[in-house]
């Protein structure tokens, strides 16, 4: 689903944020990675969603090499990756509901199935009371969660997280990534970047490690 | 009208080019309701806008309503050429009436005015006040004069080619065609409407640029709106649309206000206008912009609208990405 081969990313002259990264994870994987911070997690994520492209080797997504990909796919590919932000990114002057069906919007839905597919997402959070709310009334946590409804709104084959947990207390933090779990077992390719190494450590999935943009463990299962 | 549609759940199939025009206009729709809601939502400072446009717009136009109706007026004044025919000093009266007559006979002659020299030395001396002074000639010193008036809607050349041929009868000493006022009239409207069209470019250009300017800013409001929409995948086009309409309802908006100043101001000079007609026994009225030309400066509004957006999303938009 996901293919880094012998990937490199280069910031201006000469630091290497990614150096010589080879992975693949497969369907229906849930993969965690992980490292201190600067070692290249969020890199790596921007790479899978064409914020970047790598300055050496391939990354293939869903089968398509993203070298290749013109600027024009971009938008499609993104449809096609739900992502959830540390910073939750959400939108603060529309409605909880409004967030979540953001992607739906672009993807030209009508209003019946934005609406029916949003409250099916909201209720997978346990936000379905919270529909009409703004984002700044909801807590930290909740706030992390109409991040992760609007990920998966669109039914997407990848889920990709960077930090969902970041602000979060351990019990939450157990939570969401139950959540997580539960996308992975109907089907969806999860990637979480975490650096919560006592938390994810106790979930036994596959861990990559960065350090300094090289990774250490986590080639393959 | 039998539906042959025998797929169940082809209604649903996004893939079909009926559902993405289905989208696609969904979309329109919805950025349209939108950024007409924004625009409500802050009356003041959106009207300071519409007026700044429609002013920049009423400017030009108020000034070709003004210049179209000067035209009218001066095309009012219906014989707009005369030659004055100073018949050779010698010619007695008979056979100057006689050349009157046929004067008047002529098909490219309208009309024609018989001034004897004695008429002339009349009214010569009435206004000019020279009285006793004439009286002292033995002798009548101004010929007889004929003033042809052209045959109506006669062109300038025509109207020359008449005055050479008057002026080649062996009665006729000179033949003079007052024209050159005409021509000075006319000369001076052609300056005003290059002005006019000079200034009406420039506002029309200040227009975009001012609503380039409205745009850019929106954009920047919505900067980290902008990032989300592109990071959950909102093509270009899906980003630009909102801005789009934000500009043409800036400009619609403006047209409108411009059509009504321009239609305020003609109101407001129509009554001064008209009883400076009256002293001129002309039955003379204002003609204003009309509901074509209303709809026209709203459509002009709209287009100018549009023009600053694309201006300032095509520049700005593509630099917002994701960082």
């Amino acid at each position: 689903m996901i293919k880094f081969d012998r990937v490199t990313k280069r910031y201006g002259e000469s630091r290497d944020a990614l150096r010589e990264v080879s992975f693949s994870i497969e369907k229906d994987e849930l993969v965690f990675l992980t490292g201190h911070s600067g070692a290249g997690k969020s890199t790596l994520l921007r790479l899978i969603m064409l914020m970047e492209r790598s300055t050496r080797g391939q990354v293939e997504v869903n089968g398509r090499d993203l070298q290749s990909m013109g600027r024009g796919a971009i938008p499609g590919h993104r449809r096609s990756i739900g992502v959830v932000f540390q910073n939750h990114q959400l939108l603060f002057d529309r409605s909880v509901f409004d967030n979540v069906a953001l992607p739906l919007i672009i993807g030209g839905y009508d209003h019946r199935e934005v609406g029916r597919r949003v409250r099916a997402a909201l209720d997978k959070v346990g936000l379905l009371s919270r529909e009409g709310s703004m984002p700044v009334t909801l807590s930290g946590g909740e706030q992390q969660r109409v991040g992760i409804a609007r990920a998966v709104v669109g039914k997407p084959d990848i889920l990709l997280a960077d930090e969902p947990t970041g602000n979060l207390d351990p019990a939450l933090s157990a939570e969401i990534m139950q959540l997580f779990e539960e996308f992975n077992r109907v089907g969806v390719t999860v990637l979480i970047a975490s650096h919560d190494l006592a938390l994810i450590s106790r979930l036994r999935h596959r861990i990559i490690t960065l350090r300094d943009g090289t990774m250490v463990t986590g080639t393959s299962d | 009208m039998a539906r042959t549609n025998g797929r169940e759940g082809a209604v649903h199939s996004r893939t079909g080019l009926d559902d993405r025009l289905h989208a696609w206009l969904r979309h329109h729709r919805m950025s349209a309701a939108d950024s007409l809601h924004r625009l409500l939502d802050k009356p003041w400072s959106s009207l300071l806008t519409w007026l700044v446009i429609a002013i920049a717009m009423a400017l030009p136009v108020g000034m070709n309503v003004a210049l179209e109706n000067a035209r009218s007026v001066s095309t009012d004044w219906d014989r707009p050429a005369q030659i004055s025919l100073f018949l050779a000093s010698d010619l007695e009266q008979e056979p100057a009436r006689e050349l009157h007559r046929q004067l008047v006979g002529r098909e490219d002659i309208e009309e024609a005015r018989f001034v004897s020299s004695e008429d002339a030395l009349e009214e010569f001396r009435q206004l000019s006040g020279f009285s006793e002074l004439l009286d002292s000639l033995e002798k009548n010193p101004l010929p007889h004069l004929i003033v042809v008036f052209p045959a109506e809607g006669a062109e300038a050349g025509t109207i020359a080619e008449l005055q050479a041929t008057l002026e080649a009868m062996p009665e006729v000493e000179q033949a003079v065609l007052d024209m050159e006022w005409v021509q000075r009239l006319g000369s001076m409207m052609a300056l005003a409407r290059r002005i006019v069209l000079a200034v009406g470019a420039l506002l029309v250009m200040g227009v975009i640029l001012i609503l380039g300017n409205t745009i850019r800013l929106a954009i920047e409001n919505r900067r980290d709106e902008i990032v989300i929409v592109k990071l959950v995948g909102g093509s270009n086009a899906f980003v630009r649309r909102p801005f789009l309409y934000t500009g043409l309802w800036y400009g619609v908006g403006g047209g409108l206000i411009a059509a009504l100043l321009v239609g305020g101001g003609l109101w407001f000079m129509g009554g001064a206008a008209r009883s400076l007609a009256q002293l001129y026994q002309s039955g003379f009225e204002i003609q204003g912009l009309g509901i074509m030309g209303g709809l026209n400066l709203i459509i002009l509004g709209g287009l100018l609208g549009l023009a600053g957006a694309w201006l300032a999303v095509s520049r700005h938009l593509s630099e917002i990405e994701p960082r």
